[in-house]
């Protein structure tokens, strides 16, 4: 099974009120994730990004169609807790993650609730922590931390279960650009050196462009799925979905429409330049 | 401003104190404060005091720091003083002025009476100074582990009391971020009657309330997602043991409640 | 013409005299004009929060001052009530502040608390509302039951409802996506030209900053670093750079190009980019 996670024709439907059918958000949605990649799935507010996220560890369940995480269906619930422990999820809010008045304490938590021995709690927790450089400040209060430190504790209390895969909802959006380097420095080397599956749910151009695939969303269906330098030089379809790409490929877009005939899938300033430089002097 | 509040604060150290078992310490409080109201005597007193004074040294509390937290109970000091000096009719008559009478009985049950009150809150500031909350609630619910078979929600009650700790500080920053926002469209919370000021802290209270609500329900998102079940099956990272700096302070524990007996029954 | 806010060697330092102490603002001077649009930008810690409530009177000046239209907004406590409503003050996620019953009443607060008659509030009210693009109907829910960009306006018309001639925003775009930012600039924007009011945004974007604002006051450590209009301010690049900040994308393109020797001028917006490529082929075309 190399598909960690797989929804088949997902269709969701928040809960109405009274006798009013509520809003559907998904109709028909298949998506596959492969163990060991880094995904992110971008999308304006309201395309249903979160919601899909939370179908990935069964907080939300599927009014029709199925997801499978690690070859079970999310829907079992006898078989939850398995789900959970192999799928972490991080959320937006750095301060409503944290359960614990001592960094350690909260990291351990998690295992805590899988009933794992005291000295195993003990290693995992130190382990985490450094994964994720917080291993000096593990007998901090939380609250005197920054957004980036309590989101990388937040990272910790979620890899100190071993799971297979973390997805993070809009984990960047509360932080500071310092915090927002911080976050994704660690959820990158993660992922490259530990084989963690990533997926990251952001609007955030420049934090998708370094996953290996982008997952665009728009009003509960997916726009368009590929690498990044693939997605991203679609700038006419960002545009139409309230999108925009990278400043270095928006600039090059327009001179397009200017005359230039620039490559559309420069994400970063060096290789815009070279590309630039190219088209002057030719 | 708000963060100022030495209430409970933890003081981190690794004094012996600090490293004793948070049972232990809530064991000695409460045989402290027993000790402490069989007193009678200026020896029993003495003896107590000692034994506080002993206490705070091995803590290794800054003195200011101590002093600082009698600070909410000077009123009540001073009211217990006063009403004890003035209306007890006990002993030689020391002072008699209109109808003022002062006794020496009275000035000494004043002076026992601000003593037990001023030990009694320093003894409980100890516990907090030196005991992490995160360490109270384990002792706690340790020691009220039993009660769990007469169905009483010991895991609950102390996990609640766990997150209420952990959000003190979060909240108390929330508050004055909301009372700045209020104030700067004019909001006045110094000013005018009571009935205004009253008045005055609902754009405070809504919003913390909501703000509170909706932190909750995120939190408890968060912690089905780390597999929360409840209390059943959980395991703890630190095990709580006895070691033989608690039994060592048991003893002494014992020792002085033993002591202040015998005095007593002497009349002492 | 006299300059509407004045800055004059302020100091702040928190909690003076207990082992917390911090000196957040520095020696701090500037002067700012009516109509102008600043942008306040500097790393996490710098003292750009502590600047604005120093600006609306929310805290108070260790040493030096603070004008409002030539006058110590210290000099007694009618000056300092006036500061609260004549410089208004956006903190950032504004949204965790309502807590009125309806839209309109909470909008209506800063303008009752300000002691109007209760046409004028409701001319202010109304309008405010417009400049943020809350309808009618709007005004008559709960602010509860609005999603979170509409709370977000909400809670920025309740500071525009105050008619503050100086209106100062903490990273107003903060956590919303590519169009909730738009449409939030472009409401301070609308703000600002029907009134001439005199914006101050603090922001970490840089693109935005370069894009809408006249001047950029940079803090560092606790000092005003550096005190310009934004072309100025990002050809300073090495110096940003070492302060922990960064330069718009668009900027970098083009030190890359003047370090691979083309002769490029310094660009800070997609615009400006493109005018000058276009510049460029056509001497390059000539040559």
């Amino acid at each position: 099974m190399s598909d960690i996670i797989a929804a088949e024709h997902l269709a969701f439907r928040y809960p109405g009120m009274e006798n009013m059918p509520g809003i559907a958000v998904f109709e028909d949605l298949n998506l596959t994730v492969e163990a060991g990649s880094f995904v992110a799935i971008l999308g304006m507010n309201g395309c249903g990004k979160s919601t899909l996220a939370k179908h990935f560890n069964a907080i939300l369940l599927p009014t029709g169609g199925k997801v499978w995480v690690c070859g079970i269906d999310t829907a079992n619930e006898a078989r939850l807790m398995v789900i959970r422990r192999n799928v972490g999820m991080v959320f937006q809010n750095p301060d409503n993650q944290i359960v614990a008045n001592v960094v350690e304490e909260d990291v351990a938590f998690g295992p805590e609730n899988l009933g794992i021995a005291s000295p195993e709690i003990r290693s995992r927790v130190d382990k985490a922590l450094k994964q994720v450089d917080m291993y000096e400040y593990r007998e901090h209060a939380p609250h005197l931390l920054s957004g980036g430190q309590k989101q990388r504790i937040a990272i910790a209390g979620v890899i100190a279960m071993e799971p297979k895969c973390i997805v993070l909802d809009e984990p960047t959006a509360m932080l500071d650009p310092r915090g927002r380097r911080e976050v994704m420095q660690t959820i990158t080397r993660l992922n490259r050196e530990k084989g963690i599956t990533v997926i990251l749910i952001t609007h955030h151009m420049d934090e998708a462009a370094q996953a290996q695939r982008v997952v665009v969303m728009h009003q509960g269906k997916i726009a368009a799925d590929g690498t990044p330098k693939a997605v991203f030089s679609q700038v006419d379809l960002l545009h139409q979905i309230g999108l925009a790409a990278p400043d270095s490929v928006e600039l090059c877009w327009k001179l397009n429409q200017e005359g230039f005939d620039l490559p559309l899938d420069k994400l970063n300033p060096e290789e815009c330049a070279q590309a630039l430089y190219e088209r002057i002097k030719a | 401003m708000l963060k100022d509040i030495t209430l409970g604060q933890f003081f981190p150290g690794s004094s012996p104190i600090h490293r004793l078992d948070p049972r232990t310490k809530l064991i000695l409080l409460v045989v402290y404060i027993v000790a402490l109201f069989l007193a009678k005597s200026w020896v029993s007193y003495g003896v107590m005091l000692a034994f506080l004074l002993v206490v705070i040294k091995i803590s290794a509390i800054p003195p200011k720091s101590i002093v600082r937290g009698m600070k909410p109970v000077v009123v009540i000091l001073v009211f217990t003083g006063v009403l004890n000096l003035f209306f007890t009719r006990e002993g030689e008559v020391l002072v008699h002025f209109w109808i003022i009478t002062v006794t020496s009985g009275g000035l000494q049950r004043a002076i026992f009476m601000m003593a037990r009150i001023l030990m009694l809150i320093t003894g409980t500031f100890l516990l907090t100074y030196t005991t992490s909350p995160i360490s109270l609630t384990d002792g706690l619910e340790s020691l009220l582990n039993p009660l769990k078979k007469v169905h009483v929600p010991v895991h609950e009650l102390s996990m609640m009391m766990c997150i209420a700790l952990r959000f003190i500080p979060t909240l108390i920053d929330e508050t004055d971020k909301i009372m700045s926002a209020q104030k700067a469209r004019g909001a006045d919370f110094e000013n005018g009657s009571l009935m205004e000021r009253a008045n005055a802290l609902i754009p405070i209270l809504v919003p913390l309330f909501i703000g509170a609500f909706r932190r909750a329900d995120e939190l408890a998102t968060a912690m089905e997602c780390r597999c929360y079940q409840g209390g059943e099956g959980r395991t703890k990272m630190k095990i709580l043991r006895y070691h033989r700096n608690d039994l060592k302070a048991f003893g002494t524990g014992a020792g002085v409640l033993v002591l202040v007996c015998i005095l007593a029954a002497f009349g002492l | 013409m006299n300059p509407i806010l004045e800055v004059k060697n302020l100091t702040y330092i928190y909690s003076a005299g207990t082992p917390f102490e911090h000196k957040a603002l520095d020696n701090v001077s500037f002067s700012v004009h009516r109509g102008e649009f600043i942008g306040i930008i500097g790393h996490t810690g710098s003292g750009k929060s502590t600047l604005m409530q120093q600006l609306n009177g929310l805290l108070k000046p260790t040493s030096g001052s603070v004008l409002l239209d030539g006058r110590d907004i210290w000099a007694d406590k009618q000056q300092t009530r006036q500061a609260r409503f004549r410089v208004g003050l956006v903190f950032q996620y504004p949204e965790y502040q309502l807590f009125e019953e309806t839209v309109y009443r909470d909008i209506a607060f800063g303008p009752k608390n300000m002691g109007l008659s209760q046409e004028e509030i409701q001319r202010r009210v109304l309008e405010a509302a417009g400049f943020v693009g809350i309808t009618q109907q709007q005004l008559q829910v709960s602010p509860f039951d609005l999603s979170g960009g509409q709370k977000r306006r909400v809670a920025i018309a309740g500071v525009i409802a105050m008619e503050p001639e100086v209106l100062i925003l903490d990273e107003p775009t903060a956590g919303l996506d590519p169009v909730g930012r738009a449409e939030i600039l472009q409401n301070i924007e609308n703000y600002r030209k029907a009134k001439n009011a005199t914006v101050m945004m603090v922001s970490h974007s840089m693109e935005d900053v370069a894009r809408l604002t006249d001047r950029l006051l940079v803090m560092n450590g606790s000092k005003l670093a550096m005190d310009g209009p934004p072309q100025e301010i990002f050809s300073h690049a090495q110096e940003l750079l070492d302060m922990g900040l960064s330069i718009p994308q668009v900027t970098q393109v083009f030190l890359h190009l003047q370090k691979m020797g083309l002769d490029v001028k310094n660009v800070y917006t997609i615009e400006q980019a493109v005018a000058e490529c276009k510049r460029i082929r056509g001497g390059a075309a000539h040559a």
